[in-house]
């Protein structure tokens, strides 16, 4: 009988620990979690930038556009170098291929032998409209959202290409 | 199954047997609640250590990104507000519980022989628990970091001899605290002090097993185990004192004031609350004599703890007996409250609107006339249909920002310039400032609004903003009357000969929000 008691006195005090620890590791853990995974709350649209002249860019040439733009990246605004190849496919239609391969973000380049992009990590090539020719590219390249304005090529923020 | 798991792992590391050694302890059948206090406190320290590790990976130690980046933890990041609660509320909780693990540990005698070494050890951690309180007030860079830690290097760079060595050591030249010294800081606090702190509860708790934990001077019945028993009453301590902190965290907001400003002339420095009693001691000596309330007292405090198992060498005796024990506590004690408390008093209270330009409390006007108050929360957990304004920062740029006043609020007889300086006042909103929206009076608002109505600004300045050809309104009402101030608008040349300020014919109701608005503003 005493060793009974004993016996359930002691499962109540190693449950009652066992309660304890996990409600402190739950209060703990799960804002540590939501603080680690959560993006942060402020999202910003990039402004439409100013970036090529619509009157120099020759039809179905691809040209390398440096331009500046600012980014928010976390608790600062930073204003940073980008490029984008935009390529005029029209009188007055332009496409903006962002550089990054779609494979592991290296930079493609023109390459104005075969007209086509290609990136100098694992040899996957693009079309010049963008769509995977050969390599392991899963995706075709990706675009900015592009407005024209006059002669004025106005570049925003780019888009991630559908799969395939 | 579990069992040929547990024999696997004990055959090839004995951690099973290492547990049960550490669970199984023999303890006295004395020991009880008096002695949690000892794991509480390192359970506030592991806090500590999971919650600080937490904001160094969004925080960046450097002035002045070191306040933008914990702005971001705060108004951006899910939990931020309340992994940085924890974190400070946390680090008073374990200066609290450290201290009562001392008094319990002197009350019951526990530091006598063969103990001498635990207690000292002892003594050691609670001046890094203060060590790690001492670098992390700087960390924020706000206002309270920057002005707290410039006096607590004054006071170190006064040391004899060493003094200005020690400056140097703090990565500060002449006094300044700069990137160096925040460098310092930051590496002290999350570098030095962490491991050595390791290292000591390491061997503090070692010393604890070796000595075993001190017996009541008369010990009738046989030992006892520390698991479950004991380890359930230092759970159910842990779990309350988790529980208040938790509250605490949620509750009371730890503001972030202004980033940190070397030229703010108006900001009252004041150290964190548990080295108030310090801050107090150094105003009964003066010039010379500084010396003795900055180190020589402190200084001969540290050393009464440590000798204290050598000066007191006299057998176990029961709590009761002890009394000149209890004397010495309660003196320390009373001297402490009393000392903290004077301290408390003496710091004079500014309200947040008193450090505003005449157009920052005049935007708080624009933001209640053009209700704004219907969709914004201003207090935290205020729930309304927009953002709570306590909790977000405001990144919107000026006219997006006067685009969204005009849309909601443009028929409210705000004019398009107040919508202006209203996006200017919000793009400024801190934890600080925010509090003003609610609190300000309505009188002062009015006032202010008068001031911007009339362009007052052009030659006068408050809080250093504004015109140079008249003079600055801070702390006019405190050396003049109201009789004097209020002739003085009526007709500025009769009270000031030669004074180029027009005459302003104020109705009553105005004049007095105008001299209730100066009335605020201090020197």
């Amino acid at each position: 009988m005493a060793e009974e008691t004993l016996e359930k006195r002691r499962g109540f005090l190693v449950g009652s620990i066992a309660a304890m620890m996990g409600t402190i590791s739950a209060a703990l853990g799960l804002p540590a979690l939501g603080y680690l995974l959560v993006p942060g709350r402020e999202k910003k649209k990039s402004d439409w930038i100013e970036a090529a002249d619509l009157s120099k860019l020759m039809v179905n040439q691809p040209e390398q556009i440096i331009f500046n733009r600012v980014r928010r990246d976390g608790w600062k605004l930073v204003t940073e170098k980008a490029a984008a190849w935009v390529v005029k496919t029209g009188e007055q239609q332009v496409v903006a291929f962002s550089p990054v391969c779609t494979h592991l973000g290296c930079a493609v380049s023109w390459n104005s032998g075969d007209k086509t992009f290609a990136c100098p990590c694992h040899t996957s090539s693009f079309s010049p409209d963008g769509k995977v020719i050969a390599g392991p590219a899963p995706r075709p390249l990706d675009r900015f959202d592009v407005r024209v304005d006059g002669i004025k090529v106005m570049l925003g923020d780019v888009k991630k290409s559908a799969e395939g | 199954m579990i069992n040929s798991v547990l024999d696997c792992v004990e055959d090839r590391t004995g951690a099973v047997s290492g547990v049960k050694h550490f669970l199984y302890e023999d303890i006295p059948a004395s020991s009880g609640w008096h002695q949690v206090l000892g794991s509480v406190a390192m359970f506030c320290f592991l806090v500590q250590v999971v919650t600080g590790i937490l904001l160094a990976l969004n925080y960046a130690p450097t002035p002045p990104d070191a306040h933008a980046s914990l702005r971001f933890i705060l108004t951006e990041l899910t939990s931020g507000r309340l992994i940085r609660g924890l974190h400070h509320w946390g680090a008073s909780m374990m200066i609290v519980v450290v201290g009562m693990h001392l008094l319990q540990t002197f009350l019951w005698g526990a530091y006598k022989k063969p103990r001498e070494a635990t207690w000292m050890l002892g003594v050691i951690l609670l001046l890094l628990t203060l060590g790690f309180g001492l670098t992390g007030y700087l960390l924020p860079w706000d206002n309270r970091a920057y002005w707290g830690t410039v006096v607590t290097t004054q006071i170190t760079a006064k040391a004899p001899i060493a003094g200005p060595y020690i400056l140097r050591l703090m990565g500060s030249e002449d006094g300044n605290i700069g990137v160096q010294t925040f460098a310092r800081f930051y590496g002290a606090h999350v570098l030095l002090l962490p491991p050595l702190m390791m290292m000591l509860i390491g061997l503090h708790v070692f010393l604890v097993r070796k000595h075993g934990v001190a017996p009541a001077p008369v010990e009738t019945e046989p030992k006892k185990k520390f698991f479950p028993g004991q380890v359930f009453k230092d759970t159910v301590a842990i779990f309350i004192m988790f529980s208040i902190l938790f509250a605490l965290a949620t509750m009371v907001r730890v503001p972030l004031g202004k980033i940190a400003d070397p030229t703010d002339t108006t900001y009252i420095p004041r150290p964190e609350w548990y080295f108030l009693f310090l801050f107090q001691l150094l105003k009964f000596f003066e010039g010379p004599l500084e010396i003795i309330g900055s180190m020589v007292l402190p200084g001969v405090a540290v050393g009464l703890l440590f000798a204290t198992p050598f000066i007191d060498r006299g057998a176990a005796i029961k709590l009761r007996q002890r009394t000149f024990a209890i004397g010495i506590v309660l003196f320390a004690g009373i001297g402490w409250a009393s000392l903290t408390f004077a301290a408390m008093r003496s710091t004079p209270h500014k309200e947040p609107y008193q450090s505003f330009t005449a157009e920052e409390v005049a935007a708080v006007g624009s933001f209640r006339q053009g209700q704004c108050w219907q969709c914004h929360g201003v207090t935290p957990g205020d729930m309304k249909a927009g953002p709570n304004l306590a909790d977000i920062a405001v990144h919107e740029e000026r006219d997006a920002l006067v685009a969204h006043f005009q849309k909601n609020a443009g028929n409210r007889g705000l004019k398009d310039l107040q919508f202006r300086q209203l996006a200017t006042f919000m793009r400024k909103l801190d934890d600080e400032s925010v509090v003003a929206i609610a609190s300000t009076p309505i009188n002062v608002v009015s006032g202010a609004q008068l001031y911007m109505k009339n362009n007052c600004g052009v030659c006068h300045s408050i809080n250093s903003a504004g015109g140079k050809s008249g003079p600055p309104l801070n702390g006019v009402a405190k050396r003049r009357d109201r009789t004097w101030l209020e002739g003085h608008f009526g007709d500025p040349q009769k009270f000031s000969p030669g004074s180029m300020m027009p005459a302003y014919k104020f109705e009553r109701a105005d004049m007095d929000s105008m001299l209730a608005y100066m009335e605020t503003l201090k020197d």
